[in-house]
């Protein structure tokens, strides 16, 4: 065993030093993931019906209750009708499901689910602790300004919120 | 079993849907008839249906609010996302495919108008906007 040990000691030196080099490779395609973002998921369904009027939230900004909770009421959305039919419903739903906040192997993930209180279901993004808390630099007026218009228009300060990635160093506040 | 003759009943509902119309002006005209069989569809109606405000007396949006008031123009959701305009001569995507106006029309009459809109009103709206030079 030990004569070993120096052998097992350069192996995860090496592990160490190449994992370490590949992600400084991957950062510069992969920021989200760097960034501490979530990892890119697709769903041809969930794009094109949940991007239609917004951003198609990344699932893994809300827990698996939630979103449950928003697909049975698609017809009544905040204020307006977003109705799908059973199937193409469904199939969104158990793909939100598998990638919530709470099912997501991520870092971004697991802070999300974990900011959410057990006995809370919120249906809003905006609206849950987390998200005051890494915009608390803002000041309110800036949500208001017709380049922005919404909290929910993550796209306006954050260029590749479509794909999951909300690299702060990548914000831009539109004037 | 069960399973198999759901999903043939399925296919064949599938079938039934793709062999209507793809052209959505045909596709509610064809409907608006049966109730009517004199129907034709009247651009000047459309027109007039898209700029209504109905917002004094129901408090509800407008088309005109995530449209804008010239078709040819991009609009923008609540949300404020780009809606691409809706006039074809602008966009050539649109009014292609009559399952998605149906599904828009669908939601945004219910938005807009509070109800369903009919056949008639439909086939007026695609009238209109086809027309638009
Ligand atoms: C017909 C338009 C429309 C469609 C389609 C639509 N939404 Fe929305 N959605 C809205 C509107 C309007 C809001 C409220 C935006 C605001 O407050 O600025 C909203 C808000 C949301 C929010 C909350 C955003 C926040 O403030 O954190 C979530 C989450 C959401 N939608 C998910 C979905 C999902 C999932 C789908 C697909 C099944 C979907 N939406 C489809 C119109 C739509
Ligand atoms: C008005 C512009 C604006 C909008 C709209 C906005 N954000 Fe942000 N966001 C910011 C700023 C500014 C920061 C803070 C960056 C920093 O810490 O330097 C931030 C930070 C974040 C972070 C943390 C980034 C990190 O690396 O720690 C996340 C995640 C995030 N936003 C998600 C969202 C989501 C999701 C939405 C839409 C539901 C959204 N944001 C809408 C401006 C915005
Ligand atoms: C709350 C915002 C909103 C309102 C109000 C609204 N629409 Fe829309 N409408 C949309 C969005 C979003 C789309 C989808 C855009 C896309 O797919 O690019 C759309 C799509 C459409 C389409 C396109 C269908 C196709 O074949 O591509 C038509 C036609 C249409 N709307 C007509 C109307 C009419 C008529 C009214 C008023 C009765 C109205 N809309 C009110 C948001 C709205």
């Amino acid at each position: 065993m030990r004569n070993h040990l120096p052998k097992i000691i350069t192996l995860i030196v090496a592990c160490g030093v190449s994992g370490w080099l590949f992600a400084g490779d991957h950062g510069e395609q992969d920021e989200g993931r760097e960034g501490g973002g979530l990892p890119a998921v697709d769903h041809k369904a969930w794009r094109a019906e949940c991007g239609a009027c917004h951003t198609a939230f990344h699932p893994g900004l809300l827990p698996e209750r939630s979103w449950r909770k928003l697909m049975d009421g698609l017809d009544h959305h905040f204020g307006e009708n977003a109705g799908l039919d059973a199937a193409t419903r469904k199939s969104i739903t158990d793909f939100l499901a598998a990638n919530a906040a709470d099912r997501l192997d991520a870092r971004r993930a697991r802070k999300v689910a974990a900011s959410i209180p057990s006995g809370e279901t919120p249906l809003r993004i905006t609206a849950t602790a987390w998200f005051e808390r890494k915009h608390d630099e803002l000041s309110p007026g800036v949500w208001k300004k017709p380049s922005i218009g919404s909290r929910a228009n993550c796209g306006a300060c954050h260029p590749g919120a479509d794909k999951g990635s909300f690299d702060e160093h990548a914000v831009r506040i539109p004037r | 079993m069960h399973k198999t003759l759901t999903l043939l009943l399925l296919a064949l509902a599938a079938g039934g849907a793709a062999a209507a119309p793809a052209d959505p002006l045909q596709a509610y005209v064809a409907q608006a008839r049966q109730a009517d069989p004199g129907f034709a569809p009247a651009a000047s109606r459309g027109e007039a249906f898209f700029r209504l405000q109905r917002a004094a007396a129901s408090g509800r949006i407008a088309c005109t609010d995530c449209h804008t008031d010239d078709p040819r123009q991009p609009g923008r959701t609540r949300a404020r996302k780009p809606i691409a305009p809706l006039a074809p001569v602008a966009n050539a995507e649109r009014l292609a495919d009559a399952a998605k106006t149906e599904k828009w029309l669908g939601r945004n009459c219910l938005d807009v108008v509070g109800r369903a809109c009919t056949a008639a009103e439909k086939a007026d709206i695609v009238a209109w906007l086809i027309s638009i030079r």
